[in-house]
């Protein structure tokens, strides 16, 4: 089944079109990574399929459900109401983690499965607790953001996206603004959904991890899907840009 | 006059100027917050005006403010004025007049918030509203809590300017004493009063920023 499906996604920030005709479904269970130079359109791509954005062309629909599509050269989104709804499938995880620092690491997490989807707060509590331990976080659910490493923070932040129960989990750089010592943590919680095969699309300058984890990897560039296959085909790949690319990260 | 008389006069003065003081933080801090909406609205008309409304009520006296929401009932409506209106007066310019300068404490919080906040709230499918009361404006109070206690002090003392209303508050009735008595003692202990005042305001306003600094 297909979880995310964008199609002809055109956007564009005054004049400068930043998105120009991306298509790109992603399938259940499937790991998808996106790399490509500064500038590429990257982040504005996530920003558009997480409704962040709103685009100027093209559709986007989530498990068969449309959220925006084009009619009469204009581009226009479904009822708030199914928006909501829609909303539901995908998490997103930020680069610089915007946990809510008035909220302890158990808030944090239970919070919008109880004020959002209104799960009973025993219910939410169990899940939370069950995350805290999953993502090695069991005594520090009483502390707040601010007590926390870069690593524990995008953990939490990681909990706080997958406590509501998501179908699509976007990250957008989630280990560029740690400390190199703390980004082994993050990838091997991301390694480790990737496994109980979770549903990802990772942006990422992680050129190893996104080899050894992806289903499929994305070359962006200037606003274009420029290549994309399986890791053997895109670090194999003959097209000169992307071998410069991927040259760069290589050491 | 007696000294029992003395402290009984000025206690009813005091009782007027603590209850100023309450009244109008009751009415002006919600509509501050009212009004600092109304100053980031989208809609321009509606954020001319209130820019407008903070501009006049923080560019001109707070006491001939009042002796215009005092004369206004008649000038403009005809109505008759009552004596019994002057207090309800004094409230009404009082919490028109720092709902503006609150106004613009909140929209300095608010506008200070980092959009971050904003859309990680909207990803996790908070509403409008739930983001602003659950997410926005806890922080934002922090925030501002500095701004608030200075307003609150100068509120303390501001509460004098009741007299042009005839409203007798504890400097009214201490400057009144004074005269009959020609001492200066019942204004020396008006004073004290205010400082008294003061410092329990500042502490409680301290004890709030602690109960709040269990984050940052
Ligand atoms: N809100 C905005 N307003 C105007 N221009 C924007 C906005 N957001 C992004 N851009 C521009 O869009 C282009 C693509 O930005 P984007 O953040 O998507 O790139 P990216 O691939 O994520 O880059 P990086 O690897 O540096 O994160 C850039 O030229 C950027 O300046
Ligand atoms: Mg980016």
């Amino acid at each position: 089944m297909k979880y995310l499906e964008m199609e002809h996604v055109k956007k564009t920030f005054d004049h400068l079109e930043v998105l120009k005709d991306i298509s790109l479904s992603v399938e259940e269970g499937e790991v998808v990574s996106i790399i490509g130079p500064s500038g590429s359109g990257k982040s504005t791509l996530l920003r558009c399929a997480t409704m962040l954005e709103r685009i100027d062309g093209g559709s986007l629909s989530y498990l068969g459900e449309r959220a925006a599509w084009e009619e009469n050269g204009t581009c226009i989104y479904a009822p708030k109401s199914e928006l909501k709804r829609i909303r539901k499938n995908y998490g997103l995880v930020f680069q610089s983690f915007h946990l809510f620092p008035h909220f302890s690491v158990l808030k944090n997490i239970m919070d919008a499965p109880v004020s959002v989807d209104h799960v009973p707060k025993a219910e939410a509590l169990e899940r939370a607790e069950k995350l805290l331990v999953q993502l090695g976080l069991e005594d520090k659910k009483d502390a707040y953001p601010y007590q926390l490493s870069g690593g524990q923070q995008q953990r939490v932040s990681i909990a706080r996206a997958l406590a509501l129960q998501p179908r699509i989990l976007f990250f957008d750089e989630p280990t560029s603004a740690l400390d190199p010592e703390l980004t082994g943590e993050v990838l091997k919680v991301i390694r480790e959904l990737a496994d109980a095969h979770m549903t990802m699309i990772i942006v990422t300058h992680e050129m190893q991890f996104a080899r050894e984890l992806s289903d499929r990897i994305i070359f962006m560039e200037g606003g274009v899907i420029r290549q994309q296959g399986t890791p053997e085909q895109l670090f194999g790949n003959p097209d000169e840009r992307v071998r410069e690319f991927i040259g760069k990260f290589q050491m | 006059m007696e000294f029992g008389q003395m402290v009984a006069q000025l206690g009813e003065g005091m009782i007027v100027t603590v209850e100023i003081f309450f009244l109008t933080l009751l009415f002006s801090l919600p509509l501050g917050l009212v009004i600092s909406f109304g100053r980031m609205s989208r809609h321009v008309p509606l954020r001319m005006l209130t820019k407008i409304y903070i501009s006049v009520m923080r560019g001109t006296p707070l006491m001939l403010q009042l002796i215009v929401v005092y004369f206004s009932p008649y000038y403009v409506f005809g109505m008759k004025i009552s004596a019994s209106y002057r207090f309800t007066a004094v409230i009404l310019a009082f919490a028109l007049n720092y709902a503006a300068y609150f106004a613009e404490i909140y929209r300095g919080g608010i506008e200070s918030m980092p959009v971050g906040q904003y859309e990680a709230a909207q990803v996790l499918g908070y509403g409008r509203i739930q983001t602003f009361c659950r997410i926005i404006l806890p922080q934002v109070v922090k925030r501002i809590l500095p701004s608030i206690t200075n307003e609150t002090i100068t509120l303390v003392k501001d509460t004098s300017l009741a007299f042009v209303l005839a409203v007798v508050e504890m400097f009214t009735a201490a400057k009144q004493i004074a005269a009959k008595d020609t001492t200066i003692m019942p204004l020396m202990a008006a004073g004290v009063f205010y400082y008294i005042f003061n410092l329990a305001v500042a502490a409680f306003m301290e004890y709030l920023e602690k109960k709040m600094s269990y984050y940052r």
